[in-house]
């Protein structure tokens, strides 16, 4: 069995990193016969969305169509996209996995990942939408030193992008070649192929409605594997849970809470990093610049929580009902010992229950739905990649606001390209590498550097530039830092015996040492582009207040 | 153009007022949903017996089950009345204060 600290590991890093998982639990996958059902099926989510593709294509104009869909987005629309972001297929695999061998845990871990989105409505939302363009450096440069705040977003985004596509990467080729028996090269090249041809030609509009599809898609699979195990149990959960306690070697003690609270420090910087790196992160910041104003901001998150908070539940109950159901069927375990090892890993759970309930026919619908999610989420990092890329560093800081609309499109279109070529290498490159630790690395840095820079820049008058800049590079190096002394990289990685920095997550620690500093730095500044800066923030204030002035949606 | 309206929203008290308002009502339904959040973490670091208590006489489920569900309703609700509140009464006050400061 696994044993906690991977289990921690595999769930933390399963839902925030997307496919962070595969490569870590899943490991080296075997290699499965060609799975027909799921690549016809896939095959029909492609050629709908290349449609979708070629229809966006042509409302896709200025470069405002191309970042944020012109603004054109609407709360219900949006909302459902956050929500394919935040759905990953990590999340349906490594949440039911979490909850099939240790119960309640795995529920309590998902509440974890869930109150994070309650917060990003009440705290930010809203000025995200009034103060932000394109980009989340829109915001931070508003009175701010533009060139060197931007350059810092900008460099804080890219690294966020980079690091972020490589994991989805080589989980998307270990999954892919599991779930459809597709070679490891052939899967990240078609991720790379799709996502650059979404990006390109139909911008913000296509990957809104590759995570719109996709949301769907995978609330209906679902919802629909949620029917059918409960119909095993005459839909009581009492009984459900009844049985599952019969079969479960833990017996009595799944429904109560386990060894995950072992380790508090852990859990919490790892809810912290989560909350806060979610916030912090370049791709779901853009969402907000998506729809015409805050009241459609503000819908977005609900909507989206709902959908995420629905899906959880759900999740969790599917672990909890393959307990019974997979874990006494040999037909999922290799060499068909029970309470061996599962068949393809221990993320496999929620998949061999849809095998045992739905037959081969609703598993390659499964095995679809994961593909597209990764096609999604990729879709939305190249984007955000892009526009750090092409709107901070070349339009304003490069050609200092001279640029003309054209170039700064050619100029976006050829990062998406670029940044679609780097993620394919890298991811076959790292092929057979741990990347872990690149996980903790995407949230530690979301959360410790750009987060702390945000969120001071809307709601504290003191922030000076140079604060900003200190601060949110000590933020980012002590990330750095502590991720290389922990064990996913000094142990897993170097080789040595023992980890110097004990914890996975560096954001319990990495966080308030950015706080502490962007202040220190702040305080301390005397300078005349303090003055200039502090003196930003009230007409600042009016407009994250009331929307004055906001970037508008285009007419359409 | 927009700095000219800016000062004259900050001079309208109606705004302060506003701000104060709606920080309020945001920051006190962030303290429900963290201190709910964290009072469970805490439950299980600390009192996790009282989770494992069944919820019926001879039934298997316990209570953390429910108190984890009404936590992620709970806030989702949260959020339902947040929006609820700031899309309909902050934002008619915040029309009515740009519209005076457009005159």
């Amino acid at each position: 069995m696994i044993n906690t600290r991977q289990l921690l590991t595999i769930g933390g890093l399963a839902l925030c990193a997307g496919l962070a998982f595969a490569g870590d639990a899943v490991g080296e996958a075997q290699k499965q016969p060609l799975n027909m059902t799921a690549i016809a099926m896939f095959f029909v989510f492609v050629v709908s969305t290349l449609g979708i593709t070629y229809w966006a294509a042509s409302q896709t104009k200025t470069t405002s169509d191309f970042y944020t869909a012109g603004g054109g987005i609407s709360g219900f629309q949006n909302g459902l996209a956050i929500a394919g972001d935040y759905m990953s297929a990590a999340t349906l695999l490594g949440l039911s996995a979490l909850t099939y061998a240790k119960g309640l845990d795995g529920f309590i871990y998902a509440i974890g990942f869930f109150v994070g989105w309650p917060v990003i409505l009440f705290l930010m939302a809203e000025r995200l939408r009034n103060l932000g363009k394109f980009t989340f450096a829109d915001i931070a440069s508003y009175r701010l030193d533009q060139g060197k705040i931007r350059t810092f977003a900008a460099i804080g985004s890219l690294t966020v992008v980079c690091f972020y596509l490589i994991v989805q990467m080589v989980g998307a080729g270990q999954l892919i070649k599991l779930l459809f028996g597709l070679d490891y090269p052939i899967a990240v090249t078609v991720v790379g192929v799709l996502m650059v041809v979404y990006v390109t030609f139909g911008g913000m509009i296509a990957t809104t409605w590759v995570q719109i599809i996709k949301a769907c898609l995978m609330l209906f699979g679902g919802t629909v594997l949620l029917f059918l195990a409960m119909s095993q149990f005459g839909f009581s959960l009492e009984g459900m849970a009844q049985k599952a306690v019969e079969t479960h070697k833990g017996g009595i003690s799944i429904m109560g809470p386990g060894s995950l609270m072992a380790d508090p420090v852990t859990a919490v910087s790892l809810s912290l990093g989560l909350v806060f790196g979610t916030a912090g992160l370049p791709h779901i910041m853009m969402r907000f610049f998506t729809v015409p104003n805050a009241k459609e901001a503000r819908k977005s998150v609900f909507v989206a929580s709902g959908c995420i908070g629905y899906f959880f539940i759900v999740v969790c109950i599917l672990g909890l009902a393959a307990i019974p159901i997979v874990g006494t069927n040999p037909e999922f375990f290799e060499g068909g010992q029970v309470g061996g090892k599962i068949l393809g890993g221990g993320n496999m759970p929620v998949m061999h229950l849809a095998k045992a309930l739905g037959g081969n026919l609703f598993l390659g619908f499964m095995s679809a739905v994961a593909f597209a999610t990764i096609l999604a989420v990729v879709s939305g990092l190249a984007l955000a990649g892009a526009s750090a890329i092409a709107h901070d560093l070349y339009a304003r800081v490069i050609r200092a606001g001279q640029a003309s609309e054209a170039e700064e499109m050619r100029v976006s279109k050829l990062s998406t390209l670029a940044l679609g070529v780097v993620a394919v290498v890298l991811g076959i490159m790292f092929e057979k590498q741990n990347v872990a630790f690149l996980v903790g690395l995407t949230f530690g840095i979301a959360a410790s550097a750009n987060f702390p820079v945000l969120i001071l820049s809307m709601y504290w008058k003191g922030l000076t530039t140079r604060g900003a800049l200190l601060g949110g590079l000590v933020g980012l190096i002590s990330a750095v830092v502590m991720v290389i002394l922990s064990k996913a990289v000094w142990v897993v990685v170097l080789g040595n015996a023992a980890p110097i920095f004990p914890y996975e997550q560096p954001a319990l620690f990495s966080m308030p040492l950015a706080f502490f500093f962007t202040w220190l730095f702040s305080v301390t500044d005397s300078s005349a582009r303090a003055k200039t800066d502090k003196s930003g923030f009230d007409d600042q204030y009016v407009r994250s207040q009331t929307g004055v002035g906001a970037a508008a949606a285009s007419a359409h | 153009m927009s700095s000219q309206i800016y000062q004259k929203v900050r001079a309208n008290p109606r705004f302060a007022d506003l701000a104060a308002k709606r920080s309020s009502f945001a920051l006190l339904l962030t303290a429900i949903v963290l201190v709910s959040y964290y009072a469970l973490m805490m439950l299980v670091a600390f009192a996790p017996d009282v989770l494992r208590t069944p919820i019926s006489q001879g039934g298997v489920l316990t209570i953390g089950v429910p108190i984890g569900a009404v936590i992620i309703i709970g806030s989702w609700l949260l959020t339902g009345l947040f929006v609820r509140r700031a899309n309909g009464e902050f934002d008619r006050i915040n029309e009515e204060i740009i519209r005076e400061a457009s005159k």
